[in-house]
């Protein structure tokens, strides 16, 4: 690796290298998680057939592996209808605003001890800024669409997008309250401390335990953000305005990859808040990629699940659990940690 | 020329046209759009200021949530360019001595801070600094209570918009979900029992 660094530096030149270096970790980002995208889909459709005793898709190629790529090159194919009097530029921008948030957000992640794009002070600050742009994909689809339907649809899904931001937003504050950084890295680390990781069982002193309200706001806020049933008011058949209504081919496809992409990255970040990161469940086995991976695996199929279980919520229902329930728990758990880390029985020292 | 010095002027120029085409476009929602736009660049320009939290905050607050609501706004109203226009010439004058009065005003600032000393006075940090960190002390010590203050501010601010918006009790016809959840069946459908006819 170091010969690798050093044959690159000689060659072109210390800044040129470092920018080529990091395009290529981006690609070494970027290219995993479009094919997690592509067989998380396979995986949702797969699930959720086996929860319903069917088969799910099984024709294209063994297991029904290929379909994705079926899926994918319909997608391209079809034609993309731009509706009259549409805003054609906005129109097309919207799903580059959708998706480009999902895949920035990888910068700050952390995959292993120092393994991570960008290992900044503000990491999880650079997180909430990054995912709170997502909802201008929404916004500028409804309004570009020049269409009434697609419009209120895009004012609904932002107005659950911002009330939901609110509730992840201080559920995180509780977060970073008790790791003391903002860096994602250190707030992992901060996990393999503790009363019971000195025991041997570390998987008792995760965050998910000491902020077990916060931790199940958060799991059901990142469903909400996005959209993901129950909360997926977008594809609800009885309201039938979803700020993609007017969208088709690629362009409606991009709004998926996207929804799917921060599926992965939401499930990363609540493995690496709550669950612990890397870190090994139990003392005597090694940390590493692999646990993150397990953990971010069922994360998303808890996704799933959820998603096969559970009824539709309605419009109004759904604001009313984030800002007259979420908010407010978050809030009080707030000052019980705060209290709570003053005092003697204090687990974070 | 240093890379970081380029970086600088493309971020600059990138800034200037979006502020330019703000004020100059006539669609409003593109207006909004280039000043996404331009807050993204002078969030890039902080970020060379090695203030990196001043940097990320105004993406969250300015990008995330006051421009989000402003293009709300401007979605809703019908607006009329051509109305939009009417008084241009006759408040073309105030606009001009507010505006070279800002210009002044930030000419006596930078003129007082880079005569005494070319030198940015602002020390490289190393990675271990964290501004984040800084700033909250600063905050939470020596400058409690202007940020006690501030946050009072915007509490007036909210207790503000919810009064203005509440009109008293709303005749609306919105139903609670604690009374919904404990329905029983008995409470939706009433089973009638009737003879069957009789033919005759």
């Amino acid at each position: 690796m170091d010969m690798l660094r050093q044959f690159g530096q000689d060659m072109l030149g210390p800044a040129v290298f470092m920018v080529a270096a990091t395009l290529a970790k981006i690609v070494c980002i970027t290219l995993p998680l479009m094919l997690c995208v592509a067989y998380l889909t396979l995986l949702e459709r797969k699930i959720i057939g086996w929860m319903q005793t069917r088969l799910g898709p099984n024709r294209v190629g063994p297991f029904g592996l290929f379909q994705p790529l079926a899926d994918g090159l319909k997608l391209l194919l079809k034609e993309i209808v731009i509706p009259s009097g549409a805003d054609k530029w906005v129109f097309l921008a919207a799903p580059v605003f959708s998706i480009a948030p999902a895949l920035a957000a990888w910068a700050v992640v952390p995959f292993d001890d120092g393994v991570v794009l960008a290992d900044i002070n503000a990491g999880l600050l650079y997180l909430m800024a990054i995912t709170s742009v997502g909802v201008y994909g929404v916004v500028l689809a409804g309004w570009s669409s020049n269409s009434r339907y697609a419009f209120l649809g895009g004012m609904r899904s932002a107005a659950q997008l911002i009330s939901y931001e609110i509730a992840m937003g201080l559920s995180l504050v509780v977060v970073l309250m008790v790791s003391n950084s903002l860096n994602l890295g250190d707030i992992v680390n901060a996990q393999g401390k503790g009363l019971f990781a000195g025991m041997g069982v570390s998987f008792l002193s995760w965050n998910w335990l000491p902020l077990f309200p916060v931790f199940v706001v958060y799991m059901v806020s990142i469903v909400a953000e996005t959209n993901r049933a129950p909360f997926d008011m977008a594809e609800g058949e009885s309201e039938i305005i979803g700020f993609h209504l007017e969208y088709s081919g690629l362009a409606f496809s991009l709004f998926y990859v996207a929804e799917y992409a921060s599926m992965i990255l939401c499930s990363a970040i609540a493995s690496i808040l709550f669950l612990g990161g890397w870190l090994s469940p139990l003392g005597c086995f090694p940390d590493g990629f692999h646990w993150l991976a397990a953990k971010i695996f069922i994360v998303l199929v808890s996704f799933l699940w959820i998603r096969a279980t559970f009824p539709r919520y309605r419009y109004d229902q759904v604001m009313r659990l984030g800002w007259k329930v979420f908010i407010p728990v978050c809030i009080a758990w707030m000052g019980v940690v705060g209290i709570w880390m003053m005092s003697p029985w204090s687990v974070w020292k | 020329m240093e890379f970081k010095t380029f970086v600088f002027y493309f971020l600059s120029a990138v800034l200037l046209y979006a502020a330019a085409r703000v004020v100059t476009l006539r669609n409003p929602v593109h207006a909004a759009l280039h000043l996404v736009l331009a807050f993204f660049s002078a969030s890039g320009i902080w970020m060379l200021l090695q203030a990196e939290f001043l940097a990320i905050v105004l993406v969250l607050v300015y990008v995330g949530s006051v421009t989000v609501l402003f293009l709300f706004v401007v979605m809703m109203l019908d607006i009329d360019a051509n109305r939009m226009r009417e008084g241009f010439r006759k408040n073309m004058p105030l606009g001009l001595g507010v505006a070279s009065l800002m210009i002044a005003e930030m000419g006596f600032v930078f003129y007082s801070r880079f005569s005494g000393h070319v030198e940015s006075a602002a020390r490289q940090a190393g990675p271990e600094y964290s501004n984040v960190k800084e700033i909250g002390r600063l905050l939470f010590t020596e400058y409690a209570y202007p940020f006690e203050l501030a946050s009072v501010v915007l509490l007036t601010g909210v207790v503000a918009a919810v009064a203005l918006t509440l009109r008293g009790k709303q005749k609306n016809k919105s139903v609670d979900p604690s009374e919904q959840v404990f329905v029983k069946a008995g409470e939706r459908i009433r089973i009638l029992h009737m003879p069957p006819e009789k033919m005759e």
